[in-house]
């Protein structure tokens, strides 16, 4: 029982940032009908901000220090951060180890202009081409932004840890009556789930009680009557992708201190959110949401021991697997909508 | 009965002949190899990692080739050409012919990877190739080369396989491999944890990882360790938490990650979230150990490596005259210190045209028998393999390259992450230099077996 648990609070945080990945694709495919292969580049190009933000919270002045030596025999180079010596050290380092919450104050709006960019200069252009050509633009756009970011920051992965206090993880089996290491935690996992979860609320609540979210769901429904209103939908459709772009960026932020960000981090979500969208239902963003979450749990369970032993290899098809069974039962996806990608 | 009177011309005629005679073999087999040079140039091919994930190991290794090459046409202060015990190179190129050089990318695919030999040894010309920054992709191009009739000198690979099971007579590795590192560790894991331990090890899916995991598995069983369980992970993970969380509950009190790269990074951030280094199991502080340690994945670990156990090649932190002179010119020209695998590919470079000097042709057949060496041996070890090409001042003191199976026989350092490291190329420090005779087994080891070398193959002109 207890890790059946462990495995579904495992399942609970990959499917955190499936969904939000998920939810970004459906509102950009919604709205403007674009199927957007640079989205796990935008995730990833989220986590770069936390990595930025990090290294300018840690921009340092060199003094040299004669005591100690270099590997190559010179003066050591002692580096201290200008925010240490403006703000002592406790505020200094404190900002330090905070930098990754609090790069999502600097990575919305940047997020909102790469999304707004990304569509103004690119995408709209291809609005009216087939999905084949939006795919090649898409993903070959990704693999442009993933090659500026290796440029920029290596290959390697850089580590960008959560803040000190957030780094250890909690018994919970103990606070539930199971025995003791039976069900561990880390902080900074429940973090993330319940920050998703807020993400995901604030992107319903969004559309569903304000004026623009009623004018963007009605576009979503029916574009050109809504246009015939007199309401510029393109605009309001711009919008949409700004916003998507930081869901997915704020999903990215989020991820660096789980996972230390590389160059290729988007490609290793982007298959996976696709099948999430189109199991969830191509358009639907609840159903986006909930296939996020439950193909993460899924995957967890594949991954136990008792599952692997008795079929070997299936943590890597398993997403796969039920991408099959759902679109073979039901071909538009757990909560697809008719008309979406049919002829 | 006759007597035949030896006359001065009689006996220079029949000593030309005899002269002829006994060099036709050279003559004939210098007369044929694959890119065999005419020019005044000769070009050697770098295969590395110059995209992917092992891209940031690829470009150290690339630095590296390009070192050794102006240290072989003579330019900068000479590295570690000055500490070599072979004098055969004088830093004017090799043979008499400037070193030339062309860089492939591997992409850390074994296709890609042979692909990009290929068209280096077909459209470039190459005379050798090296490089490398995987098992997979050097027992690829392994064999590429051996069909084709080059030299490999492999650059970071550490399966078993490369000179086990996959050996190539065509093939020579310098670095390490995965019994090495676990009959290394195994010593100091039980001076430092104990006899009374339950291993859980995650694995990655693929050559080097099946090799690791057997190696540390058996070095670790010999002091008395259980082996709790073996997970494999696929190579494509980037979140192993579902495989961590069922740790602690499993009665196991060392996890070992038998993961390298991103992978290693990944999984060993994930196991210090969870907080299995702060947990008490069976009564003892649970511990984590990193069999194969980098340099450059030590970094993207960050603070997460700190107190864990793994092994190197090679240090930048050794203080053998080899080693200065590397990380001096190293250093110098591109200002922090090598890595494990520059170090591998530099001494690669010099032994190769080493070899070529010695030999007296770049005819791979020539190469091989240079590297195989005079049947001088390592001290200390009674063994018939103990056999093949002894050299010093590369680097960690004297090795052996052994003719047998073309491996590297030389002292491994067991390796710890460095509480508070001064910068962020000291997050490893050295806590034993493991003498090669305690990591010496014989070709016929059971984890190496099942491959032939084979003959040398010069491939045509």
């Amino acid at each position: 029982m207890d890790s059946i648990l462990l495995q579904i609070l495992n399942g609970l945080d990959k499917g955190s940032a499936y969904a939000l990945i998920a939810l970004g694709l459906t509102l950009i495919f919604g709205t403007l009908g674009v199927v957007n292969f640079a989205h796990g580049a935008i995730f990833m190009i989220g986590a770069f901000t936390a990595v930025t933000f990090s290294k300018l919270l840690s921009l340092s002045f060199i003094t040299l220090d004669p005591e100690k030596k270099n590997f190559l025999g010179q003066p050591l180079e002692i580096k201290t951060a200008y925010v240490v010596d403006w703000f002592g050290p406790t505020v200094g380092n404190g900002l330090i180890d905070w930098a990754v919450p609090l790069s999502i104050l600097f990575s919305i709006p940047i997020m909102l202009f790469v999304g707004y960019a990304m569509e103004r200069g690119l995408i709209k252009h291809f609005y009216h081409r087939p999905h084949a050509d939006q795919i090649l633009v898409t993903f070959g756009l990704a693999i442009v932004l993933q090659e500026i970011i290796k440029s920029f920051f290596g290959a390697n992965p850089i580590p960008t840890p959560a803040p000190e206090m957030f780094r250890g993880s909690i018994d919970l089996g103990v606070l539930v009556g199971f025995a003791e290491n039976a069900i561990i935690y880390p902080y900074w996992r429940l973090i993330y789930f319940l920050f998703s979860a807020l993400v995901i609320g604030g992107v319903f609540a969004f559309l569903q009680f304000t004026t623009f979210g009623m004018v963007v769901r009605a576009g979503m429904a029916d574009r050109e009557t809504v246009g015939l209103l007199g309401i510029n939908i393109d605009r309001r459709f711009t919008i949409m992708f700004g916003i998507a772009a930081a869901v997915a960026g704020l999903a990215g932020v989020m991820y660096a201190p789980i996972n230390s960000p590389n160059y290729h981090m988007g490609m290793d979500f982007l298959v996976l959110s696709f099948v999430v969208v189109v199991v969830g239902g191509m358009g639907s963003l609840a159903g986006a949401v909930a296939a996020g979450f439950l193909l993460g749990i899924l995957e967890s369970f594949a991954s136990m021991n008792e599952i692997k032993s008795i079929l070997p290899g299936i943590d890597q098809i398993i997403i796969y697997l039920i991408a099959i069974i759902i679109l073979l039962t039901r071909p538009r996806g757990l909560m697809g909508r008719k008309g979406v990608m049919e002829e | 009965m006759s007597i035949i009177k030896p006359t001065r011309r009689g006996l220079l005629k029949t000593g030309a002949l005899a002269g002829a005679g006994l060099a036709m073999p050279t003559i004939l087999r210098a007369a044929g190899y694959t890119n065999e040079p005419t020019g005044g140039t000769v070009t050697f091919g770098f295969n590395v990692p110059q995209t992917g994930p092992y891209a940031e190991e690829g470009k150290d290794e690339l630095r590296a080739y390009q070192l050794a090459v102006e240290h072989l046409n003579g330019e900068g202060d000479g590295g570690a050409l000055n500490t070599f015990s072979s004098k055969a190179l004088k830093g004017n190129g090799v043979l008499g012919k400037k070193v030339a050089y062309v860089s492939g990318d591997t992409q850390t695919k074994s296709d890609a990877a042979r692909a990009s030999a290929k068209s280096m040894i077909e459209k470039d010309g190459a005379i050798m190739i090296t490089g490398g920054s995987s098992s997979g992709v050097a027992v690829a191009v392994q064999g590429l080369c051996q069909e084709a009739g080059v030299i490999f000198m492999a650059g970071l690979t550490h399966s078993n396989d490369t000179t086990g099971k996959d050996k190539k007579a065509n093939g020579f590795r310098h670095f390490f491999n995965a019994y090495m590192s676990g009959a290394a560790l195994a010593p100091v894991l039980e001076k430092a944890y104990g006899k009374d331990r339950r291993a859980y090890h995650l694995t990655a899916d693929y050559t080097w990882g099946w090799t690791q995991q057997e190696s540390i598995q058996a070095a670790t069983e010999a002091i008395g360790w259980k082996t709790v369980n073996n997970v494999l992970t696929p190579l494509a993970t980037t979140d192993f938490s579902s495989y961590i969380a069922p740790v602690l509950n499993s009665g196991a009190d060392v996890l070992i990650l038998n993961h390298y790269g991103g992978n290693m990074v990944n999984s060993l951030t994930n196991a210090v979230q969870f907080g299995l280094r702060d947990k008490m199991v069976n009564g003892k502080q649970f511990e984590i150990v990193v069999p194969l340690y980098s340099e450059l994945m030590a970094k993207g670990a960050g603070k997460n490596i700190e107190g864990v156990f793994g092994s190197t090649n090679w240090s930048w932190k050794l203080q053998d005259a080899g080693t200065k002179a590397f990380v001096q010119s190293f250093g110098t020209k591109y200002g922090f210190p090598p890595s494990n695998a520059a170090q591998t590919a530099y001494a690669q470079a010099l032994l190769y045209a080493d070899a070529a000097e010695r030999a007296g042709t770049f005819n791979p057949c020539g190469i091989v028998e240079a590297l195989e060496g005079d049947g001088s041996s390592l001290p200390d070890i009674n063994s018939a393999a103990n056999t093949g090409y002894l050299f010093d001042g590369l680097g960690n003191g004297p090795t052996l390259y052994r003719k047998p199976d073309h491996q590297c026989f030389k002292d491994v350092l067991v390796m710890k992450g460095k509480e508070n490291p001064d910068n962020e190329y000291d997050a490893l420090e050295i806590v034993e230099i493991t003498p090669v005779k305690q990591v010496w087994y014989e070709p016929d080891n059971p984890m190496f077996a099942g491959g032939e070398l084979g003959k040398c193959n010069p491939g045509s002109a």
